[in-house]
């Protein structure tokens, strides 16, 4: 099951072209980029770790693009994604947030339902590759 | 450049090229105004940069007609004294390689050795890599460049950051252009020991040392900015300054006049004050004789 998340989850994984454009984009707002990557897919995990730290004073997209291309090399079993952060005032917050890399085989999700007090289900998510501990799944 | 406008009429008609247009177009021409106008002197670097700029536009226009060869090489090598205005034709260099779209951002980005190189093993990489980082897409300034190799020191880790400047010099010329700075006997020896360094340098530049009369249209050009003017006696007196200044042990051109400007202001202002009463706007502005007479180098001859 191909997991999405963020920006751009409705189409199919971006060509490396279009990762830079976007990228670029980010950079011409003077975003920051940063990289973060991940093996737990549950999406509410929202604490990925850091690829190095965020890349500022930047212009050009070909150095984050080394970066990236870094980042999923370093970790081919981990989703990795790219952040642009809008430190504005009154803003302040993710400005855009997309995948960049996936692991080459995804399970997917499994729906466990509980049955609780008064018939009452309880329904939660359990993914398969959190069977095994951190550093092993999708592998 | 596949989609720039001249490649589709290229491969239909006939080639004619109008170079005073494309000129016109790449603005070139007002960044070496510019560059004339703020820069007193320094003839040959003005040359060589309006040689470079003219190569480049040419190569440019040989692209647009299927003519392409390998990308022109860019890294350079500014050598001159302090104070010559290497810093600021890097400038107007990054500016230039911009409006003709050899660099695609222009910024220029000014490394010291601190910036590149790191205190412990496995330090010095990742701090280069973060200053190329920053200067992807425009101009690597690194001034004072010979501080990078220090053969005495075996340990250095300057070799290192050397390594990684060559790499991406090599592999990336198309998304970086670097310029090396510094002292001419200093950074030949440099490019002597580093002999990839220096295969990779295509344009040597040598910023020559200012004439007393150069020297002083500079101080005129400075003063002008800063809305301040001489009286007649205080030019004479500037005159014998820049005289005095030039034979001095570490007289660093531009920068020495603008230091001496700057402390000919305190006097002035000091010189006001101790008069007291009112000023009028001419007071203000005017330096006159003694603000300059009053500088060390004519009393003790040393500064």
């Amino acid at each position: 099951m191909r997991l999405t998340q963020g920006q751009f989850s409705f189409l199919p994984d971006l060509t490396d072209e279009q990762i830079s454009k976007q990228v670029q984009y980010a950079l011409d707002h003077n975003w920051p980029i940063s990289i973060e990557y991940t093996d737990d897919p549950h999406p509410r995990n929202s604490y990925w770790e850091m690829h190095g730290l965020p890349m500022f004073d930047v212009k050009d997209a070909v150095a984050i693009m080394g970066e990236i291309r870094k980042a999923i090399s370093e970790h081919p079993n981990s989703y990795v994604k790219v952040n642009a952060y809008d430190a504005r005032l009154g803003r302040q917050t993710t400005a855009m947030s997309f995948i960049v890399g996936r692991p080459p085989e995804e399970p997917g999700f499994r729906l466990d339902r509980t049955t609780g007090e008064d018939r009452q289900i309880k329904y939660s998510l359990h993914s398969y590759a959190t069977d095994k501990p951190v550093g092993e799944r999708y592998r | 450049m596949e989609n720039a406008p001249g490649g589709a009429a290229a491969t239909e008609a006939p080639a004619v090229l109008d170079l005073d247009a494309a000129y016109r177009d790449s603005q070139v021409g007002d960044v070496l105004a510019k560059l004339d106008r703020e820069l007193v002197g320094l003839a040959p670097v003005k040359n060589r940069i309006r040689e470079i700029a003219h190569l480049l536009l040419i190569d440019k226009l040989r692209k647009q007609v299927g003519l392409a060869a390998e990308p022109p090489p860019l890294h350079m090598s500014f050598t001159g004294r302090p104070g010559t205005g290497k810093t600021t034709v890097a400038m107007r260099m990054a500016e230039i390689l911009h409006k003709l779209g050899y660099v695609r951002k222009g910024q220029l980005v000014t490394a010291t050795r601190d910036d590149l190189v790191g205190q412990y093993i496995g330090h010095t990489a990742p701090k280069t890599k973060e200053v190329l980082k920053r200067a992807m897409g425009g101009v690597l300034f690194i001034d004072e460049a010979y501080y990078l190799y220090k053969p005495e020191n075996e340990r250095d880790y300057g070799g290192e950051a050397i390594e990684i400047l060559l790499q991406v010099m090599e592999n990336q010329r198309e998304d970086l252009v670097v310029i090396f700075a510094g002292y001419k006997d200093r950074m030949d020896t440099f490019f002597s020991s580093n002999p990839g360094l220096s295969s990779r340098v295509a344009n040597h530049i040598d910023f020559p040392d200012y004439s007393a009369v150069e020297l002083i249209s500079i101080a005129d050009l400075m003063l002008g900015k800063l809305n301040y003017v001489l009286t007649p006696a205080a030019e004479v007196a500037l005159a014998e300054y820049v005289e005095l200044r030039m034979q001095q042990p570490q007289f660093s051109n531009a920068r020495s006049i603008r230091n001496a400007i700057d402390r000919a202001r305190l006097r002035q202002a000091t010189r006001l004050f101790e008069r007291g009463g009112t000023v009028t706007a001419e007071d203000l502005k005017t330096i006159d004789e003694s603000d300059i007479r009053r500088s060390r180098v004519f009393t003790s001859g040393t500064a």
